[in-house]
């Protein structure tokens, strides 16, 4: 149909063409009028209390305490069952979020600018390993962390990066890429690289000595830091692709532990939603698959846009950490989401593919006719909340997410 | 004319078998452990057999 493919030539070129900067860090409130108090960003479609998982409702504790709506956790989950605190998805305030993916007023959020089309997207700072608020940790190490990262580092970082003028990020992937990372389960080489080119302004403008080792060393000793940033990017990226009429490439899917949630270009800020599936992995000592929780996150935003595991072929080493086979079998997983996209992204490239682009713009419609399901590349959480990371491993987006779109594509167009 | 043209399945049955599998993959093995030459082609249905979805997708330009 001609109408579609103009749409979806029209939705790629946005995506490819965007320009994302990372260019501040700012707390919540100021980045968003309508985020007030008592009111919790998740990760995912909406969802409410009672159909929230452990890892999820312990988050959400976790963050009311964090902000001072509740006296200790006991209170803090009263108040969230009682109906005291709003909820809504990261995604409808131009956000998102890993894991369970909390965003409150307070919190520091990256801000990347795509500055193609001048819009703006937010991701919190990514914590850490070991017990951390988007697995589900609450306990006061937690926020001891979060409180940290609000007073210290996100201002001091941010500072940093307005001074250097922002960073250009479409370079640094490309680079990733080609050493090892696929930006979801490895940013290794990312984080790396950001480091790289953030440290001598920090050190410049640094004025207190102890406080840059601090900065320096949270950077440094957390190899998944540049994920939150990558998302922020797949986020500023695909939003200025929102709503072109008959276009069924997909803008945005994530998780909340309960449901998986699909957009589509051609339907703006509509929601199709399918109960979530459980990831398949591999697990920490001491735990299996009966300890994980279904899967979470905004994180899937970066194989929206050809990265994590659409990008498996540039990351062999990650097949093998999170179960998906051997690390030689990597690139079938990428050449398979050829099969579900309309086209390949000639800047970033991986070298294991004779430098093939990433393979970018899923259609619903091929997923549909394939039955070929998205590729994830994701973190296993403990079901229960406040215990953490159990493992990593790969799921598959539903397909009846993408059977709801084509259907509602077909409404829109009048061909049902 | 030759005794092929006159009969062209019988070679089928006396010569080498040469098999292209399309779609279940499992009739590979089982040929394969026969040596018995086969390619495979990685091929389903579309929208998994599904009537109403697959007309629906031929509606949508698929």
């Amino acid at each position: 149909m001609k109408l579609i493919e103009e749409a979806n030539q029209q939705a790629l070129a946005r995506i490819l063409e965007g320009e994302p900067r990372l260019v501040d860090i700012v707390p919540a409130r100021e980045l968003m009028p309508g985020l007030k108090e008592r009111m919790i960003l998740h990760a995912g479609p909406p969802i409410t209390w009672d159909r929230m998982c452990g890892p999820m409702r312990g988050a959400v504790a976790g963050a009311i305490v964090f902000e001072g709506w509740a006296p200790d956790l006991k209170a803090a989950a009263e108040l969230a069952a009682s109906g005291g605190v709003e909820f809504h998805p990261n995604h409808h305030f131009g956000a998102v979020g890993p894991m369970t993916g909390m965003t409150t007023v307070s919190m520091p959020l990256f801000v990347v600018e795509n500055t193609r089309f001048g819009n703006r997207a937010y991701c919190a700072i990514n914590e850490g390993l070991g017990k951390v608020m988007r697995f589900g940790g609450n306990d006061e190490s937690v926020l001891k962390r979060l409180a940290w990262l609000r007073d210290v580092f996100g201002p001091t970082l941010g500072k940093a990066i307005r001074e250097a003028g922002g960073i250009e990020l479409k370079s640094i992937i490309a680079r990733g890429l080609s050493m090892g990372d696929e930006m979801h389960q490895r940013n290794l080489a990312c984080s790396s690289i950001f480091l790289r080119e953030i440290s001598p302004t920090m050190a410049r403008i640094a004025t207190d000595n102890a406080v840059l080792a601090d900065c320096l060393g949270f950077i440094a000793q957390n190899d998944q830091f540049f994920l939150n940033i990558a998302m922020a990017m797949g986020k500023a990226m695909t939003d200025p692709a929102k709503g072109i009429r008959g276009s069924t490439i997909v803008t945005a899917m994530c998780r909340n532990g309960t449901d998986f949630g699909v957009r589509v270009s051609g339907l703006g800020d509509q929601w199709f939603t399918a109960p979530v599936e459980m990831p398949e992995g591999l697990y920490f000592a001491g735990y299996s698959e009966k300890d994980a929780n279904p899967d979470m996150g905004d994180s899937a935003i970066v194989e929206t846009i050809g990265l994590g595991g659409f990008a498996m072929a540039a990351a062999p080493a990650v097949a093998g950490f999170i179960g998906a086979g051997a690390p030689s079998a990597a690139g079938d997983f990428t050449r398979a989401m050829g099969e579900i996209t309309v086209a390949q992204n000639p800047e970033w490239t991986i070298a294991a593919l004779d430098f093939a682009g990433v393979p970018t713009g899923i259609d619903v419609r091929l997923v549909v006719d394939t039955g070929m399901a998205p590729v994830i590349n994701t973190g296993i959480a403990h079901r229960e909340p406040g215990i953490g990371q159990v493992g990593a491993g790969i799921v598959k987006a539903p397909l009846a997410c993408f059977q709801q779109a084509v259907r509602a594509i077909a409404s829109d167009l009048g061909v049902a | 004319m030759p005794d092929q043209e006159k009969q062209p399945y019988q070679s089928l049955l006396t010569g080498k078998v040469k098999v292209v599998n399309v779609g279940l993959e499992g009739f590979v093995k089982d040929l394969r452990d026969c040596d018995i030459e086969v390619v495979h082609v990685d091929w389903a249905p579309s929208a998994g057999g599904d009537p109403q979805m697959a007309a629906l997708l031929a509606k949508l330009g698929v």
